[in-house]
This record gives structure tokens, sequence and C-alpha cells, in this order.
């Protein structure tokens, strides 16, 4: 424990290194998340985004660093904290319906063995219903469309009820709907005072979207409010770079 | 006792445990992995067998094996974290090396004794109601009390960490992130597979236990997309192959186990053909019928721009249709009522000449 930390953030990393076969896929990454804003995390492939995610809420294993949730461990906040991984991390053939994905968002709550029942339906219910994808519910899931399963994933996180958020590139490969729908929920959490952080990948929509940037290139290269952040210079050092080692 | 019935109500006990743990087998894309715990128990079961003096006991046999398949797992899942070796090659390397360490140690070390290696490759369910012991005062068949057990912890997993076990194959990392360790989970289910393979063992054997494993969930996986459906249709799956197979072997007096392997594979067979879901046969049927359905509204539609009669030598000069499609698509049209055959050649109903005004055809 150091008395540094502060208790009001959402997110506080500080001194991360993930290594993978001797190479840092993660390099001594300090970042403090601000409460109540759209948070991006942006930089070219094979940057480390989504590992920083995985290895903040302890997914893969961490060479060095330490991380706090609200001012508290990983384990003692676990149920304020929602986590949206790519969608093609799952088997899309699994054998269950729409809404059978969305009460997975409610398993923490009810913890082990406790089955859900009619009251986690109507709560699941009421998540898809924030997507418009009510009248999917008994789907069986291999039966949408990309971005219809981005916000079956969606409406599961909102299931969770989380204070703070974790997406990862939620905005990846989706039609223009889904995109308005992610928005909606998005601008949605805010409202509610909730934090977000979002892996993503497009330059162009960044600024509109977010509040709050960190540029990412296996180390932080910068990280802060999106006006201040956002700039010429900041963005060759992140793309540039890796340019560079690339070829 | 009668001995059929033990042989049977057997098989139904070792097709229903592994069908359980099997249905999760199939869904978490490892059916290769069960393939290799099921020989990779034998090291462990001559060790227990060394280890408790040469006894023919069922708890050490049971605990050994355990050992042994989950020595696999770890061993291929370190195999394959070091990135060296992929996860199928690292399969094929560590389940010979530790089955071969199992057949070498019963042929060095245990000649004499009752453990010979055709039954351990190929199970001997017929001699299932020789094997007796005395409970209550009641002899019962070994195989009853094993595979009952077996069952039974099967199914309590099963039910008790039912949404655990649904969460952590769908999506592990959300499973991990909502604290619910889908490593011990995943080790649990691994630990039942090694159990359920070598309670299995003494009936059908090393090699035809991955049929009861894996086969039953494969064909019910075909032929429903509910996962409660899916236990249940491969529990049922086994139960068949365990009562077909045993007739049938009975009556062409064949191995019993090989029987009832080769009916699961037949009901496999039968619903990848004819499944209503994504059924082989049932697809193509389905396709043929689209296409006709399509041709037969673009006749009704092509005949609906004339001013008269079309025969049907124009119509397949213009579509470039070979008479037999033409035949199957008129039919069609005329069974729909959207055509009738006239002297001059077909022309359109009025219900026809609706559809044509419809957005589905273009």
């Amino acid at each position: 424990m150091t008395l540094t930390q502060t208790a009001t953030l959402p997110l506080e990393v500080r001194d991360l290194t993930v290594v993978y076969r001797e190479q840092p896929v993660l390099w001594d990454v300090d970042l403090a998340i601000p409460p109540g804003q759209l948070s991006a995390i942006v930089g070219p492939n094979g940057a480390g985004k989504s590992t920083l995610l995985k290895a903040v809420l302890g997914l893969v294993p961490r060479a060095s660093g330490q991380v706090w949730f609200f001012g508290q461990s990983l384990r003692e906040a676990r149920a304020r904290i929602g986590y949206v991984p790519q969608r093609n991390t799952v088997d899309w053939d699994f054998p269950t319906s729409v809404l059978d994905v969305v009460m997975m968002g409610l398993y923490g709550q009810l913890g082990w063995f406790r089955r859900p029942g009619k009251r986690e339906r109507e709560a699941a219910m009421h998540c898809l219903e924030q997507v418009s994808l009510q009248d999917l519910a008994h789907r069986q899931i291999a039966q949408l469309s990309g971005g219809q399963q981005q916000r079956v994933f969606l409406a599961r996180a909102l299931a969770q009820n989380a204070d703070l958020y974790f997406m990862d590139e939620p905005f990846a490969g989706v039609d223009a709907v889904t995109e308005e729908a992610i928005l909606q929920v998005l601008h949605g959490l805010k409202s509610q005072g909730k934090t977000v952080v979002v892996v993503h990948h497009d330059l162009e929509t960044v600024r509109e979207y977010f509040d709050h940037l960190t540029l990412l290139n296996v180390q932080v290269i910068a990280s802060g409010p999106m006006e201040e952040t956002f700039t010429s210079e900041n963005l060759r050092r992140t793309y540039g770079a890796k340019a560079r080692t690339g070829g | 006792m009668n001995p059929d019935l033990v042989i049977v109500t057997t098989a139904i006990l070792v097709s229903s445990a592994s069908a359980l743990v099997g249905t999760f087998l199939v869904l978490r894309r490892m059916a290769l992995l069960c393939d290799a715990i099921s020989h990779a128990v034998l090291p462990g079961i001559v060790l227990a067998y060394w280890l408790s003096g040469g006894a023919r006991a069922t708890l050490p046999a049971l605990l050994g094996a355990a050992a042994a398949g989950l020595v696999t797992v770890s061993l291929v899942e370190w195999l394959t974290r070091t990135g060296r070796v992929k996860n199928d090659a690292a399969i094929g390397i560590v389940f010979p090396a530790l089955f071969s360490l199992g057949v070498l140690a019963v042929s060095l070390y245990f000649r004499q004794v009752h453990l010979d290696l055709d039954a351990v490759l190929y199970g001997e369910i017929a001699y299932a109601p020789l094997n007796t012991l005395w409970l209550w005062g009641l002899e019962l068949p070994e195989s009853w009390l094993v595979m009952g057990l077996l069952t039974l912890l099967n199914l309590l997993f099963v039910l008790l960490f039912y949404k655990e076990l649904k969460l952590s194959t769908f999506d592990a990392g959300l499973a991990a992130s909502l604290g619910f360790a889908p490593g011990v989970l995943h080790y649990a289910l691994m630990a039942l597979v090694s159990f359920t393979a070598v309670g299995a063992f003494q009936s059908v054997g090393a090699i035809l236990i991955v049929a009861f494993l894996i086969i039953p969930p494969a064909t019910a996986y075909l032929l429903t997309r509910r996962l409660p459906t899916m236990l249940l249709l491969a529990v049922g799956v086994g139960v068949v192959a365990s009562l077909g197979g045993y007739a049938l072997a009975i009556w062409l007096d064949a191995s019993i186990a090989g029987m009832m392997a080769t009916v699961a594979g037949v009901c496999f067979a039968l619903a990848f053909l004819f499944s209503p879901l994504e059924g082989f046969l049932t697809t193509r049927l389905r396709r043929r019928r689209q296409r006709l359905e399509v041709a037969a509204r673009l006749l009704v539609a092509h005949l609906a721009h004339h001013p008269q009669p079309v025969s049907e030598q124009e119509i397949m000069a213009e579509f470039g249709w070979h008479p037999r499609f033409l035949r199957q698509a008129r039919e069609k049209a005329l069974q729909a009522g959207w055509l009738e055959a006239r002297r001059e050649g077909l022309w359109p109903t009025s219900r026809g000449r609706a559809l044509g005004q419809g957005p589905s055809v273009p």
C-alpha cells in the first residue's frame, strides 16, 4: 500500500509491465482514468491495448505493477467492474439464446450456485430494450449479425450494473445502426456518472466520441483530456515509432 | 441377477455419465483432449495397482487415473504455453508417451496378474455380471456401484455448477472477471472426465470410451440450439446406443462395446444427414425447394408481362432452363395457383398477377 493512491479515481495503474516470451507487450505503464468520463485507449496494432485491459482485470499475468479500482484491489472492487471482451473471443455457435447471454451479466450478483429467475429475466429484458434487441430475446445467438452480437454484449455489460466499464473494440466492424446504439449506451452510462474505458482504433471518430484519451504503444505516450492530448505531435510519437520499427 | 440386465444397465450408466461431461468437452472443443485422457489414465491405474499391492481395488485405481488425467491436461497445457508446440501436436505427444508407459508397465511387471491388455484396450462389458460384491446383504454387480456413483457425481456436478459451467465454457474471460474461477472448474471437469474414463475402462475399454464421451454430445449438438436439451439428448443417444448396440451384438454375436459404439456412430450419421437444424440432406432439400420457389415466381412474373400465353419452348429458350427444371417450376406454380395451363400455353391467374406486384419479386 502506498499513501499516494487516490480513492476517487476509478482506475489507477502504476508500473504495469506485461511480458510475453521475453518480449515486453506493455512497459512500465502508469495510468489514471478520471471518473464519470468516456475514456479511449488508442494505439497501433500490437500496441498492447487489449492486453492492458486484460492485465488490469487479472486475465493475463503481470510481470510487475499495481492496479487500484476506486482505491481498492480487484478482489474488493470486482462487483463494480464490467467487462466487454472483443466479440470474436467467444463461440457464437454455442447453444444458447440472446436473453440467456444477457443474463450472464447478472451471474456476478447471483454468486455461486444461485440460479437466475424471473427477476433476472426481467432485468435482462430491460437491458435488451436499451440496445433495441428485445424482439430477438429468444433468438439463438448463432443467428445474429455481427452488429447484433456486439449489442448483445453491450446489453450484458449493462446487466452487470457496474460503475466502471472496460470495452474492447466495441466499434470494430459494426454497422451504422449498432454504432449509433453503442454511442447512446455510452452517453447513457456517462449521464449516470459511470466511467467507461474503451479500446478504440478509429482516429477519425475518437475526438468526437470521447472525453479522455490515452495514447499507447507498449508504453503510455500521452494521457489526458482529449483537447490537450489529441495533438499531431503525440499521434506522430504513437504511430510513427511503430512505423519505424515496422520497416 | 439377470446378466443381460446387468450388462445393459451398466452400459446405460457408462453412457449417461460420459454424455454429461462429454457435452461440455464438445462445446469447449476439447474432444481430442478427452481421447488423450482416456489413454493416459492407464499408467495411473497401473501405478495405483502396484501401490495397493496388486489388489484389484477400485478406489486406488480411480484416484490414480484421475491423477494421470490431470497430469495429461497439465502437461498438454504447459507444452502449448511454451509456444514451441501447437495444441494438437502437444496432445499427440503427451498421450502416446503416457499410454506407452502404462503398456510397458503392464507387459513387464504384471504378466502373471489379472490386468491383461486386451481388457484394457477393448473392455469386457460381458464380464460385468461376474464381478459382484456384497452390500447390505445383497449381491450387486460392482459395475453398478462404480458407474452408478460416477453418474451421480457427474450429474451433481452439472446440476450444481450448471450456471458456472455454461458461463466459463461460453466466455471464460467474463467468468474470470466476475470471479468464478474458470480454471478451477476446468480442472474439476477434467478430473471427472478422468474418473469417468477409468470407471468405464473395465466396461468399454480405453479406445471406445471416446465414442461414449464424444459421439452422443456431438450428435445432440446437431439437433438442438439449447444447452439443457443438448444434455438430455446426449444422454438419450447414449441410452439408444446401449440398448440397440446390445441387441445387435447378441443377434450378430459380435463385440458388445464395439456394437454400442457403432450404433452411436449411426445415430450421429442420421443426425448429420437429417437434422432439422442444419442437416446435410435437410439443407440441400431446403435449398432446392427455395430455388424452385424463386424459379416459379420468376416464371409467373415473366408471363404476367406478356399479352398472351407463352409456349414452353419459348420460356426454355429465354431462361436457358433445362426442360425438367421448367417442368418442376411449372408444377410448383400450378400447385400454388399462380398459373393455369391453357391450350396455347401457360397463363398467370389473378393470384399470380397479384404476386408480381409484391415486393419479394424484383
